[in-house]
């Protein structure tokens, strides 16, 4: 099996985010970035697994500049076969999947495994993108997958349950939790991933549709408020009309 | 204080919330894979040590299973060649792995540092290649566990006083004597002891633990390193073969370039643990509020956050100029010696500093910072006392000797 697994850079989950420009751009000073957990966890070690079993090889790729070859390399570290790093700024999901879409088209990948979002973004379309740019069938949020020869079961994620669906190579699928287990990379991975190719590919033009004009933070926590447990009539009007929730 | 993080996962107060603080940039003088090896100790830290710690130390044991990971995860001898069971890697990256795990605690990161200075790099550096055949895979794998003995009951900071001897017996030699204060001793699969011969000098030897006549008491009672196991070895006319005893070296010299090794693990590791306090209590003076505002808008607040991080940021840059000399091969025994002194009293002196910043509840296990502060106090005299390198720069520096 031919796989490629498509690898984002986020911010720390402990990060403390803030907003430059007018709230208009992401305030990057001070923060340390790390490889999207989604697809990290579980996308790449998915693929892993199956090259695994099933023998042949995996590869990653990731739209970004060369500060991101620190990520790129962690994903060889942990497993990954070669990598590849395409030359542009990720301005919005429909870049990125124009992007990867040039690059994967001719390259006959059995399957393309994503994180199912970003944690930073959150925008859960590149996948989709992706799918749809290469017209290829498309399984989201996966929790769980069986492999047999071309066939893949695998079970995804809805609201309140699963749905278990069956495709055949190649597809596209996003990575839940639960597709796989994180794992951490060893000092002997670190050491040999130096010697695995990382390309850097020359992007194609690849218009935005949409643009981000304005960000804003939620609103601060407010104080909380303390209810007697014998006076229950004024836990509910609180509950009714203040915090609207009954 | 529950909260949702990215990934799902339900955050609680002793969730470990640590971030790196690097306040003068250094990380870019660090390599891609000194970044990638420090971010694999910590995520190993954060997942595997980091939830279970604080209780382990509370009941004084050692977490045994431990040794498999931090084994799989490469921590053990990561400066020596691969073909040995090292992982190949140069000294600033086996300084970064040392700090990541005393980030968590100086327990694990003397399990790990014991493992590797000082018994996969004496086998390393002064084995037969027989010896290195036997035991160097094993001990990288973690199979094996090992320790070192060189302390005794009544010569700590004078070694070279030592009274275990051993006498020729043909094709074996007869060890006698006991040695004191080893960690990992009673879990240990072999111990790398140091001995004198019959002509008074030290010679160093691998003895295994089945070897009739030798036995591993843990000592009990200790209010430091509470995660990790410590005990005596007590070796009665044990017959270690010929082919268990380092066939070249002799003398002091021997021991003392392992402790180099040792002692330049715990200069990078004290900075983790200072690291630790320092995070957790900037944490802590944002989020703590007096008198209505947060506690780190006090002055005195203020001062000790602010000599918290100028001490950690100098203290950084030693270990990272100390580890691009020791990677040309030319960090001093006392360079290495006043980095280990400096960077110990540093931490120790940020966890008290960071114990008064969390108030009550820094004495209590719900924050790092007291089991760090009782760890401290084992690090500031192990590996040579503070007050013994002391003496070492002074005597670098004067060329007059204060031990004799």
């Amino acid at each position: 099996m031919k796989i490629l697994v498509c690898v984002t850079k986020t911010p720390e989950t402990t990060a403390r985010i803030a907003f430059k420009d007018n709230n208009s751009s992401f305030d990057t000073d001070g923060v340390q970035f790390i490889m999207n957990p989604y697809d990290e966890w579980y996308a790449l070690v998915r693929a892993l697994e199956w090259k695994e079993a099933d023998g042949g090889s995996v590869a990653v790729v990731n739209v970004g500049p060369p500060a991101n070859d620190t990520v790129i390399r962690k994903a060889l570290a942990i497993g990954a076969d070669e990598a590849y790093r395409i030359n542009a700024e990720p301005q919005s999901s429909l870049a990125v999947a124009k992007q990867i879409a040039a690059f994967a088209k001719d390259k006959g990948f059995d399957a393309i495994f994503t994180g199912k979002e970003s944690i930073d973004y959150n925008g859960s379309e590149m996948g989709a993108m992706l799918a749809e740019l290469l017209d290829l069938p498309y399984v989201s949020f996966a929790n769980y997958m069986d492999v047999s020869g071309n066939s893949a079961t695998i079970s995804r994620d809805i609201e309140g349950g699963s749905e278990v669906v069956e495709v055949e190579t190649p597809f596209v699928l996003s990575a839940s939790k639960g597709l796989a287990e994180q794992r951490i990379p060893n000092m002997r991975g670190i050491m040999m991933a130096k010697r695995k190719p990382l390309n850097v590919v020359e992007p194609v033009e690849a218009n935005d549709l949409a643009v981000a004009v304005a960000y804003e933070l939620p609103p601060a926590k407010t104080a909380v408020k303390l209810v007697d447990p014998d006076n229950m009539e004024e836990l509910v009007r609180l509950l009714h009309e203040e915090a609207k929730v009954i | 204080m529950m909260k949702e993080n990215g990934t799902g996962t339900v955050r609680s107060a002793k969730e470990d919330r640590y971030q790196h603080h690097d306040y003068y940039q250094l990380d870019e003088l660090l390599s891609e894979d000194h970044l990638l090896a420090r971010e694999a100790v910590r995520d190993w830290v954060k997942k595997e040590v980091s939830p279970i710690i604080e209780d382990y130390a509370n009941r004084a044991e050692c977490p045994h299973h431990l040794f498999k990971g931090l084994a799989e995860i490469g921590a053990f001898g990561p400066s020596l060649p691969a073909e040995y069971g090292g992982g190949g890697m140069d000294e600033i990256a086996y300084g970064v792995i040392m700090q990541e795990l005393e980030r968590g605690d100086s327990g694990i990161r003397s399990m790990a540092s014991v493992q590797g200075s000082l018994v996969m790099y004496p086998i390393y550096k002064f084995g037969s290649e027989a010896q290195k055949q036997k035991y160097l895979p094993k001990l990288g794998s973690g199979e094996y566990i090992g320790c070192f003995g060189l302390t005794e009951p009544d010569h700590g900071s004078n070694p070279g006083g030592m009274v275990t001897n051993i006498k020729d017996d043909g094709d074996a030699y007869i060890l006698n004597g006991a040695k004191m204060w080893i960690t990992n001793s009673p879990v240990a699969d072999i111990a790398v002891v140091w001995a004198k011969d019959e002509e008074g000098k030290i010679r160093g030897m691998v003895v295994e633990k089945d070897m009739k006549g030798f036995s591993a008491p843990e000592i009990h009672g200790k209010w430091s390193l509470r995660a990790s196991i410590t005990g005596e070895l007590v070796f009665e006319d044990v017959r270690v073969p010929k082919e268990n005893v380092f066939p070249e070296i002799r003398g002091l010299k021997g021991p003392l370039s392992c402790l180099s090794k040792a002692r330049y693990g715990i200069a990078w590791g004290a900075i983790g643990a200072a690291l630790d306090c320092y995070d957790s209590a900037l944490r802590y003076s944002k989020e703590r509020e007096q008198f209505g505002k947060p506690i780190g808008q006090f002055q005195l607040t203020q001062k000790k956050l602010a000599e918290m991080i100028t001490e950690i940021t100098k203290a950084q840059l030693l270990t990272w100029r100390l580890g691009t000399l020791a990677n040309e091969g030319r960090a001093t025994p006392a360079q290495i010696s006043m980095a280990k002194r400096n960077n110990v009293n540093m931490a120790l002196e940020i966890a008290r500093e960071a114990r008064q910043i969390h108030g009550g509840m820094g004495i209590t296990n719900e924050y790092p910072i007291m089991r760090h502060m009782m760890n401290l106090e084992t690090v500031l005299t192990y590996e040579g006392t503070h007050d013994i390198h002391l003496l070492i720069t002074g005597m670098d520096v004067t060329g007059l000797n204060a031990f004799k």
